[in-house]
């Protein structure tokens, strides 16, 4: 991993207080599984010893939205399933991300039907999609990295900007 | 086993001799008695089925409806199956309405499996069944303004604006 663009001297080091807090933020981030269906046995294959998402520093999987910083929505969401996800999306505090995994979270799959959520952008802001039906672990750690990029150079600004402010008002949140 | 099983005519004797013509449309299709009652009969039938101390069809296994677009008797049909436990022998029977009248009589006083089966045939066809303790959706998301099995309606999401048929193998076929 590289250091951040700075000042080096002699003891000292000078950088960006964003580059450093994105730095610490990409390399602790804490997912909220929120895994439904098939891409959720692809994602325990992901967090399990072989693929192991620790490495990351993703180590500890949360499974209370408040703790956590990144929901990652694994799975068919269903019309009905909706406001909970939404619920649980909401209760997360800011910053935080949102990784959807696989063709049924990311546009409703093969599942082109009246009773399933088709996309659960149609809910909440999502930051990364991951395609695949379901996507191998490889896959759902890219899309983990893409978070990481994400997250490690997004302003500290950007969660009080307007635009941020106008994407949450489009989905009917504050 | 008794000695005298309770056989398929002997059900449709005793029904024959109660009702008579009221009920139509005998067949017994993989052995499985079904005849079709008049809509207004079916709690009639049922107690008759659930009281009789020989046919004690006391069990309702399933209720759901069905859809018959231009169907000459009416274009929604309740499906009832009934199970008597004690000789394990079961039947089936449909009672018809219509899409403009969906109105049946509620079986919830006589089988309690009744109340969420009539809910789901409610939330999916939209019969109304009179009497019922609770009649409202209770699969799909209450703010559904339509009932999604009835033939009319089209089983993809209607709400979706960005999916191009054409990518989907059937752009052709809506338009043609």
């Amino acid at each position: 991993m590289d250091a951040p663009d700075g000042y080096a001297g002699e003891g000292f080091f000078t950088s960006k207080l964003s580059d450093v807090v994105g730095l610490a933020r990409k390399n602790s981030i804490w997912p909220m599984p929120f895994a439904t269906s098939c891409c959720g046995i692809e994602f325990m294959a992901t967090m399990a010893s072989h693929y192991d998402l620790a490495r990351f520093g993703a180590e500890r999987l949360g499974f209370s939205p408040r703790q956590c910083d990144l929901l990652m929505v694994i799975g068919t969401i269903a019309k009905k399933m909706g406001p909970v996800l939404k619920q649980v999306y909401l209760q997360m505090a800011e910053p935080r991300w949102v990784l959807s995994v696989g063709a049924c979270a990311s546009s409703g799959g093969i599942f082109d039907t009246y009773s399933v959520l088709q996309g659960i952008d149609q809910i909440i802001p999502v930051d990364v999609y991951v395609p695949g039906c379901p996507p191998r672990p490889e896959a759902i750690l890219d899309g983990f990295m893409k978070i990481q990029e994400l997250v490690g150079k997004e302003s500290i600004r950007r969660r009080h900007s307007e635009k941020y402010q106008a994407l949450l008002a489009s989905y009917g949140i504050q | 086993m008794d000695s005298m099983a309770l056989t398929n005519d002997i059900i449709k004797e005793k029904l024959i001799a109660k009702f008579g013509e009221l009920l139509t449309d005998w067949e017994e299709p993989f052995g499985l008695l079904t005849f079709t009652a008049p809509k207004d009969e079916n709690l009639k039938v049922m107690q008759f089925l659930y009281d009789d101390p020989e046919l004690r069809f006391q069990f309702l296994t399933d209720l759901c409806g069905v859809h018959y677009p231009g169907g000459k008797t009416g274009d929604l049909a309740v499906v009832y199956h009934l199970h008597n436990l004690k000789d394990n022998v079961r039947l089936r029977f449909k009672v018809f309405t219509t899409t403009a009248n969906p109105e049946v009589y509620t079986a919830t006083s006589l089988y309690s499996s009744a109340n969420w089966m009539e809910r789901e045939t409610f939330d999916f066809f939209g019969i109304n069944f009179v009497g019922h303790p609770n009649m409202k959706r209770i699969l799909n998301v209450e703010e559904m303004d339509y009932f999604p099995l009835r033939k009319e309606f089209p089983l993809e999401d209607q709400s979706r604006t960005d999916k191009d048929d054409e990518m989907f193998g059937r752009g052709r076929l809506l338009n043609s």
